[in-house]
């Protein structure tokens, strides 16, 4: 990998006394998709979190050869970087147009990118977002990281989460897209999109990194998918993530 | 008839008072989780700017601009000074605002005494007028149509403009706002001076209204404030122009129609009964 965009080594974040991170190291490459992966309560989402300073943590966190730990949240995001979080973070009481507006950072928003890859939100805009679908929503959420084309950086934490089939491929080339101009890293349990998708993986377990390296190769090594992931046969990683 | 409607328009400018008090209080807690307990001592320090300027022959309406004025200053150095440090600290940030709201009518009185003052009523509006046979107050007027004024602009302010729009967003989720590369403290500032506004506003109007200003008048206010901000619904100000109307209206005929005092009661009790109901408020969000 050459020198990485994101650098995060020793994170560690402690939440109400409970040590949530007891040291996280991770690289996010200057292109393509990073996949970071782990079991259900393995720190990913407290990872993301952390390194956008949503919680209290130590460590490094280096972004674009920047130190960003002891920045306020804004002060990092407005650095170009584009959050996709895992309950999606929708405005409800707002509308899809004004939920897009929100996220306007650049003098001239990429809109004809959102409504080119989600043609629903144009027809949508007025509509309060608190009655669109899980699907719908999450299109609002990745269309307001796309929107800015100065964005260096895009989170995605289970984008794919609860949603139909249909949606999830309509995600998938949002993502796509989305990871041909920025890189993104990209928290998903859906392994056949992560396949589809990532060149390399982080593994995380109990809070800390047990594993980084090119995911094909992980998900291609029963054995270490297993011990890792939770996941046996490589039938069942893709039946895994196809049921997402 | 002439009873109903002297009460009826007493009471609408009782409410148009308590939502220009309750306005500021929802917006404030509905984005920043703060329970300002300070706000009555802005609402004072408005009033007694207002009376300052008035008795110096300022006139009314610059009177009232310059109470305003004051009163928005003190509301940004109480946001800047005292509850900024004091964000990850919610207990403390109680306790100071009460300490505020409690210091500011101790020092109002120290300086000017604690016996109220005569507010200069100007000629114009010391008068009454004829309404359906009732000779009604003129300011009572005035007071209506200043919270109409408030109420539109605050409805202008959060929905036709970008710091309007993050003030509805930070509401529903403070976090997401900062996620979103937004300096969310701003809005926070600019919040507590709208809200300081709104209530020196208030201040310099209540003057009109009861004719006089004292230390107190603030913290008397300021509890039927918070009923109107819980009756309304915490951070919607629709549901507080709503509530302060019905709180008004229901505090002069009780007071009026039965003995002195039980006004107040009522609307202790209709508060009860409307959260046994709906417990988040008439709206339970933002206008």
């Amino acid at each position: 990998m050459t020198s990485p965009l994101l650098c995060v080594r020793d994170l560690k974040v402690v939440i109400g006394g409970r040590h949530i991170l007891h040291g996280v190291d991770l690289d996010v490459a200057a292109g393509g998709v990073t996949a970071l992966l782990g079991r259900n309560g393995a720190g990913k989402t407290t990872t993301v979190r952390g390194v956008l300073g949503l919680v209290p943590r130590t460590g490094s966190v280096r972004y674009g050869g920047d130190e960003t730990v002891g920045m306020t949240t804004h002060q990092i995001v407005r650095r170009g970087i584009g959050y996709v979080p895992e309950d999606r973070g929708v405005f409800v009481a707002l509308t899809v147009a004004e939920n897009l507006r929100l996220a306007e950072r650049d003098p001239d928003p990429a809109y004809d990118l959102v409504h080119e890859l989600f043609p629903e939100l144009k027809q949508r805009a007025r509509q309060q977002a608190g009655t669109l679908s899980g699907g719908q929503q999450q299109m609002v959420a990745i269309g307001r990281t796309l929107l800015n084309r100065g964005n260096r950086l895009v989170i995605a934490d289970e984008p794919t989460k609860g949603l139909a089939p249909r949606v999830v491929t309509e995600v998938a080339v949002a993502l796509e897209r989305a990871a041909q101009a920025v890189p993104v890293l990209l928290v998903e349990q859906n392994l056949a999109l992560v396949r589809r998708l990532a060149a390399h993986c982080v593994v995380l377990a109990d809070g800390r990194t047990a594993h980084a390296g090119p995911a094909a190769e992980l998900l291609a090594d029963t054995e270490k998918s297993k011990t890792l992931l939770g996941v046996g046969r490589r039938a069942d990683v893709t039946a895994r993530g196809g049921d997402h | 008839m002439s009873t109903v409607v002297l009460l009826g328009v007493t009471g609408l400018g009782l409410g148009a008072l308590y939502f220009l008090v309750a306005s500021g209080l929802s917006l404030i807690f509905g984005l920043m989780d703060v329970l300002n307990f300070a706000h009555g001592a802005l609402l004072s320090v408005g009033a007694y700017a207002t009376w300052w300027a008035a008795s110096h022959s300022f006139g009314f309406p610059l009177a009232l601009l310059f109470g305003t004025a004051v009163g928005t200053l003190a509301a940004v150095a109480l946001e800047l000074g005292l509850i900024r440090p004091l964000y990850r600290r919610p207990r403390e940030q109680v306790l100071a605002t009460v300490g505020v709201g409690l210091a500011v009518p101790a020092l109002l009185s120290a300086i000017w005494g604690a016996d109220a003052r005569t507010f200069p009523v100007p000629g114009v509006l010391a008068g009454t007028f004829t309404l359906v046979g009732a000779s009604v107050p003129v300011n009572r007027l005035v007071l209506v149509g200043a919270a109409l004024v408030v109420l539109l602009a605050l409805r202008l302010f959060l929905g036709r403009t970008r710091h309007g729009l993050v003030v509805r967003a930070g509401v529903e989720d403070r976090a997401m706002v900062t996620a979103l590369g937004i300096d969310v403290r701003k809005a926070f500032t600019l919040v507590f001076a709208i809200g300081g506004a709104a209530a020196a506003l208030a201040g310099g109007l209540a003057g009109l209204y009861f004719g006089s200003v004292d230390p107190t008048q603030g913290s008397s206010l300021l509890i039927f404030g918070f009923v109107v901000v819980v009756m309304g619904g915490l951070g919607s100000v629709g549901g507080a122009a709503v509530a302060c109307v019905v709180v008004g209206l229901v505090q002069q005929f009780a007071n009026y129609y039965s003995t002195a005092g039980l006004g107040d009661l009522s609307v202790v009790v209709m508060l009860a009964a409307l959260l046994l109901v709906r417990p988040s408020g008439l709206t339970g969000r933002l206008a």
